[in-house]
C-alpha cells in the first residue's frame, strides 16, 4: 500500500499521535510547532481524501487488516470527506492563530499539555467522521467530549470551571444515551459495522428495541449538537472557555453531531425506518423554529459578545436542523451548506474576539465603545463575519439561507419563510448593536492607548473572513459538493 | 436477580445519604456486584476490569478527591422533580426496549449467531491466542482499544491541566493521611511485593487467561497508593517521581501508536500486527504484547497521576 491509500486512517492518527507528542516535548513553542505541524498535515490529507472521492466514491479502510464486520473500518464518503475537510481547515487556521493567544491566556506551564488537548479534540472529532463503525464513533466521541471538558475549565474567568462541569455532566449523559443506542443496536443484529447493521436493520425494525435504539441515538446527538432544548450547557461553555478553544468549537463541534446525527439517520437505519415509522421530521420541525426564533431574541439581550454569538450559534443550528426537518433532498443540501457556512462565519467571527480578547482583555459590549478606532481591521473582519451570519448577498451565509428558502418553497411549508426572514432580521439586530457601540459610539477611556491586533491574530482572522466572501461568490464549489454528497447520502429519497 | 436487587438497593441508598464517605463505599459494593454480575454471564474479563477499577481503585480516588472536600453533602437547592421526570422516562423507555430483546443466554441470538461464530472459529488461527477476549479487543478490534488507551490518556492529561504536575518530592516519611499504623503497615510490606509481581503475572498472561493491560495497570498503581497510604507521601514518589508520570503515560500511547505506524510503514494497515514479523501469527503474538505493554504502561502512569495530583494537593494545604 502506498502512503496514499493511507490516507483515511492518517487524518486522525496524525492529530492523535501529535497529543502524546506535545506532552513529551514539554515546551510551549516546541508543543505548538508540533501541533501546527499536525494540524496542516492533517489538513493537506484531507483535500487529497476530498479529491478522491468528489465525484461520489466511497473509500473503505480495513484498520488492523481485518475485514469488516470483524474489524474496523473506515469508510470516506463525499459527505464524510466534507466535514473533515471542514474540522482540519478550521484546526490549521485556528493553530496559526493559537501561539500568540495562548501564550496570553494559558500559564505557560500548562501550554504544552493544553495544545495536546487541542489535538485529541480534533483527533476525536476527525475519527468520528471518519469511522465506519458505530461503537467506534463512541470511542472518538470519549476522546473528543473529554479533552473539549478539559480545555473548556482552562477559562481564565472561575466560572469557565463550572461551564465545564455542566458541560461534562450533559455531555456525559448524551454520551451514555449514545451507548446505550449502540448497545441496543448490537443486540438486535450482532454487529456494530454501520454497512453491515444498514442492511441488517430492516429485518428487525418492528421490534421496539431498535425504536428505543432510534430514540436514545436521537437524545445523545441532540445533546451533543445542542438541538433545543438540549443546548444549555453550550452558552457557557462557549463564553468562558479560552478564545482558541471557542473559536475551534464553535466552528467544529456541533457539526460533527450534525454529522453523526445524518449518518445514522439516514445511513444506519435508512430515511424510511427513520422517518416514516419514527417521523422525526416531526420532532425536529418545532424544535429548529422555536430554536431559530427564542435563540436569536436572547442573543440581542447579550453583553458578552462570546455568549451572544453562543446563543447565536443555537439559532444556526436551528436553520441548519430545519433543512434537515423538511427531509428533501435540498433541505439537507441547504442544511449541510449551512454547516459548512457556519463554520466559516463562527470561525471569522470568534476570531475577531479572539484578538479583541488578546488586545482589551474583555469582550463585554460596555467595555468596547469606539474600539473600531483602534482596532479598524479586526472589527472589520467581525463585520463582514456577521454580514455572513444575517444572510446579505455575496457572503456565504446567502448561500445556505438562499438554498433553504428555496428548500421550504420546493415542500410547500410557505409559511417557514417568515421564520426564517424574523431569525435573519433578530441577527441584524444582535449585530447592529455591536456596529453601533464599536463604530459610532464615543471611545471608552480606557481604550485609548490600544492598538491593532498582531498579525498573527489578524492574519487568521482575515483569512476565515474572506473564505466568507470567497465562497458567497464562488457558491458553485460547496453546493456541487454538498449535493454529490446529499446524492449518496439519500439514495433512494425521491 | 438477587444481584440486581441489591444494585437498586445500593443505587437508592447512595441517592437518599448525605454523608459522602458511605456514599463512595456503597459506589464500591456496586461495582463489586457488577462485577458478579459479568461473572455471572461468563465474561470473565470485563469482570476483572470491574472489580479492579471500579471497586478497587476509583474508591481510593474518590475517597482522595473527597480528602479536598466536605464529608457531608449540601441539601440540593433545586426540585427533584425534573430529573426524576427524565429517570423516569429514561428507565420506562429501557424497559419498553427489553419487550422484544432476545433473552440472556439465548443460543439463537444476533449476537451469538453473526460475527462472534467467526471469532470462536477463526481467532486460534488467526491471531493464535487462547483467550479470545484477548484476540478480539487487541487484534480484531485493536482500533478500539486504542481509542481507549487514549481516552485514559486524555483523562490524565485533564487533571493535569486542571490541578497541574506536583513537581519534586518531598521526602517526609510518616506524613500521610492516616497516621503511623504499625500493623498496617506490616501487612502493606507483605502484600505490596505480590501485588507488584501479580500485576506483571496479568500484564503477560492477558493471552491466555483473563487480563491484560487495562488490569495489569490498574493493580501495579494499586500496589504503589497502597504504599504511599501507609508510609507517607515520600518514598513511593522517590521510585516514581511526579515529574515523569506524565511523560510515562504519553509514552505508552506512543507504544501502542508505534505499532500501529510501523505496521504502515511496512506497507500495510494501520495495526495490522502480521507486519511485525514473517509469520503472520507469530507477528500478531508479539503485536498484542506490545500493545497491551503500552495499554499497561498509560494506565498505571494516568492512575498515579490522578492519585498524587489529589493527595500531594489535601497535604499542602
Amino acid at each position: 500500500m502506498t502512503l496514499f491509500e493511507h490516507l483515511p486512517v492518517l487524518v486522525v492518527i496524525i492529530p492523535l499521535l501529535a497529543a502524546p507528542l506535545c506532552v513529551l516535548l514539554d515546551r510551549p513553542v516546541l508543543a505548538w510547532l508540533a501541533a501546527l505541524l499536525a494540524s496542516w498535515a492533517t489538513f493537506a490529507a484531507t483535500i487529497g481524501l476530498v479529491a478522491q472521492t468528489a465525484s461520489g466514491e466511497t473509500i473503505s479502510y480495513y484498520l488492523g487488516g481485518w475485514a469488516p464486520p470483524w474489524g474496523i473500518e473506515y469508510r470516506i464518503d463525499t459527505l464524510a470527506a466534507y466535514v473533515l475537510l471542514i474540522v482540519s481547515g478550521i484546526a490549521a487556521v485556528v493553530m496559526l492563530a493559537a501561539r500568540t493567544s495562548v501564550a496570553k491566556e494559558i500559564p505557560a506551564d500548562r501550554a504544552a499539555r493544553f495544545y495536546a488537548a487541542l489535538m485529541l479534540a480534533m483527533a476525536g472529532l476527525m475519527g468520528i467522521v471518519a469511522t465506519g463503525d458505530a461503537f467506534n464513533v463512541f470511542v472518538f466521541l470519549e476522546i473528543s467530549s473529554l479533552s473539549t471538558y478539559a480545555l473548556i475549565s482552562m477559562g481564565r474567568d472561575r466560572r469557565a470551571l463550572y461551564a465545564a462541569f455542566q458541560y461534562l455532566v450533559m455531555g456525559t449523559i448524551g454520551a451514555t444515551f449514545i451507548l446505550i443506542g449502540i448497545g441496543f443496536l448490537y443486540m438486535m443484529t450482532g454487529t456494530l459495522n454501520m454497512a453491515d447493521l444498514a442492511a441488517r436493520l430492516p429485518a428487525v425494525s418492528n421490534a421496539a428495541t431498535i425504536s428505543a435504539a432510534f430514540a436514545f441515538l436521537t437524545v445523545g446527538i441532540g445533546l451533543k449538537l445542542a438541538l433545543f432544548p438540549l443546548h444549555l450547557w453550550l452558552p457557557n461553555a462557549y463564553a468562558y472557555a479560552p478564545s482558541m478553544v471557542s473559536v475551534f468549537l464553535a466552528a467544529t463541534a456541533t457539526k460533527v453531531a450534525v454529522y453523526l446525527m445524518l449518518r445514522f439517520v439516514f445511513t444506519v437505519f435508512g430515511h424510511e425506518f427513520s422517518l416514516e415509522q419514527m417521523a422525526l421530521h416531526y420532532v425536529l420541525l418545532p424544535l429548529a423554529v422555536v430554536a431559530i426564533l427564542s435563540a436569536s431574541l436572547v442573543a440581542v439581550f447579550q453583553q458578552d459578545l462570546k455568549r451572544m454569538l453562543a446563543y447565536s450559534s443555537v439559532a444556526q443550528i436551528g436553520y441548519i436542523l430545519l433543512g434537515l426537518a423538511l427531509m428533501s433532498p435540498e433541505g439537507v443540501t441547504a442544511a449541510l451548506l449551512h454547516v459548512f457556512n457556519h463554520a466559516l462565519m463562527k470561525g471569522a467571527l470568534f476570531m475577531a474576539l479572539a484578538a479583541v480578547m488578546w488586545r482589551v482583555g474583555s469582550v463585554q459590549l460596555t467595555d468596547l465603545a469606539g474600539l473600531g478606532r483602534y482596532m479598524p481591521w479586526t472589527l472589520g473582519a467581525f463585520v463582514i463575519g456577521a454580514l455572513s451570519l444575517i444572510g446579505v448577498p455575496l457572503t456565504a451565509g446567502f448561500v445556505s439561507k438562499w438554498y433553504l428558502v428555496t428548500a421550504a418553497i420546493d415542500a410547500g411549508w410557505w409559511w417557514l419563510i417568515p421564520v426564517i426572514a424574523v431569525g435573519s432580521l433578530l441577527a441584524v439586530i444582535y449585530v447592529w448593536r455591536v456596529v453601533e457601540v464599536v463604530w459610532f459610539r464615543p471611545p471608552n477611556p480606557a481604550l485609548v492607548d490600544q492598538r491593532e491586533a498582531p498579525l498573527s491574530l489578524l492574519g487568521p482572522t482575515w483569512a476565515l473572513a474572506l473564505a466568507n466572501l470567497y465562497f458567497g461568490i464562488h457558491a458553485d464549489l460547496t453546493t456541487g459538493t454538498a449535493e454529490t454528497a446529499v446524492a449518496s447520502l439519500l439514495g433512494g429519497l425521491r | 436477580m438477587t444481584l440486581l436487587g441489591f444494585l437498586v438497593l445500593i443505587a437508592v441508598a447512595a441517592i437518599r445519604l448525605r454523608d459522602l464517605f458511605a456514599v463512595v463505599m456503597l459506589f464500591g459494593v456496586y461495582s463489586l456486584l457488577t462485577a458478579a454480575l459479568f461473572m455471572n454471564l461468563d465474561a470473565v474479563d470485563v469482570a476483572f476490569t470491574e472489580a479492579a477499577v471500579g471497586a478497587g481503585v476509583s474508591t481510593v480516588l474518590m475517597l482522595s478527591g473527597l480528602h479536598l472536600t466536605s464529608r457531608w453533602e449540601q441539601r440540593p437547592k433545586r426540585s427533584p422533580l425534573l430529573p426524576l421526570l427524565v429517570v423516569g422516562v429514561t428507565g420506562a423507555v429501557l424497559v419498553h426496549a427489553m419487550l422484544d430483546a432476545p433473552f440472556v443466554g439465548d443460543p439463537q441470538a444476533p449476537v451469538q449467531t453473526h460475527v462472534t461464530p467467526y471469532y470462536i472459529a477463526n481467532a486460534p488461527v488467526e491471531v493464535g491466542m487462547p483467550n479470545m477476549v484477548t484476540a478480539v479487543l487487541a487484534s480484531y478490534r485493536g482500533y478500539d482499544t486504542f481509542g481507549e488507551t487514549v481516552v485514559i490518556f486524555t483523562a490524565g492529561l485533564a487533571v493535569m491541566l486542571l490541578l497541574g504536575i506536583q513537581q519534586g518530592t518531598h521526602n517526609r516519611p510518616g506524613l500521610n493521611a492516616i497516621g503511623d499504623q504499625l500493623v498496617l503497615r506490616s501487612v502493606v510490606k507483605l502484600l505490596v511485593p505480590a501485588i507488584l509481581l501479580y500485576a506483571l503475572y496479568v500484564q503477560f498472561h492477558g493471552d491466555f487467561g483473563a487480563g491484560g493491560g487495562f488490569q495489569a495497570g490498574v493493580i501495579f498503581a494499586t500496589g504503589f497508593v497502597l504504599y504511599d497510604l501507609a508510609f507517607g507521601e515520600g518514598d513511593a514518589r522517590t521510585v516514581v517521581p511526579p515529574g515523569w508520570l506524565h511523560r510515562l503515560a504519553a509514552l505508552g500511547v506512543l507504544i501502542y501508536g508505534g505499532v500501529g505506524v510501523y505496521a504502515l510503514l511496512a506497507g500495510k494497515p494501520f495495526l495490522d500486527y502480521s507486519a511485525l514479523s514473517a509469520d503472520p501469527v507469530a507477528g500478531q503474538h508479539l503485536g498484542v504484547l506490545l500493545v497491551e505493554l503500552g495499554v499497561g504502561i498509560t494506565v498505571f502512569a494516568v492512575i498515579l497521576t490522578i492519585f498524587y495530583a489529589f493527595s500531594g494537593r489535601g497535604r499542602r494545604a
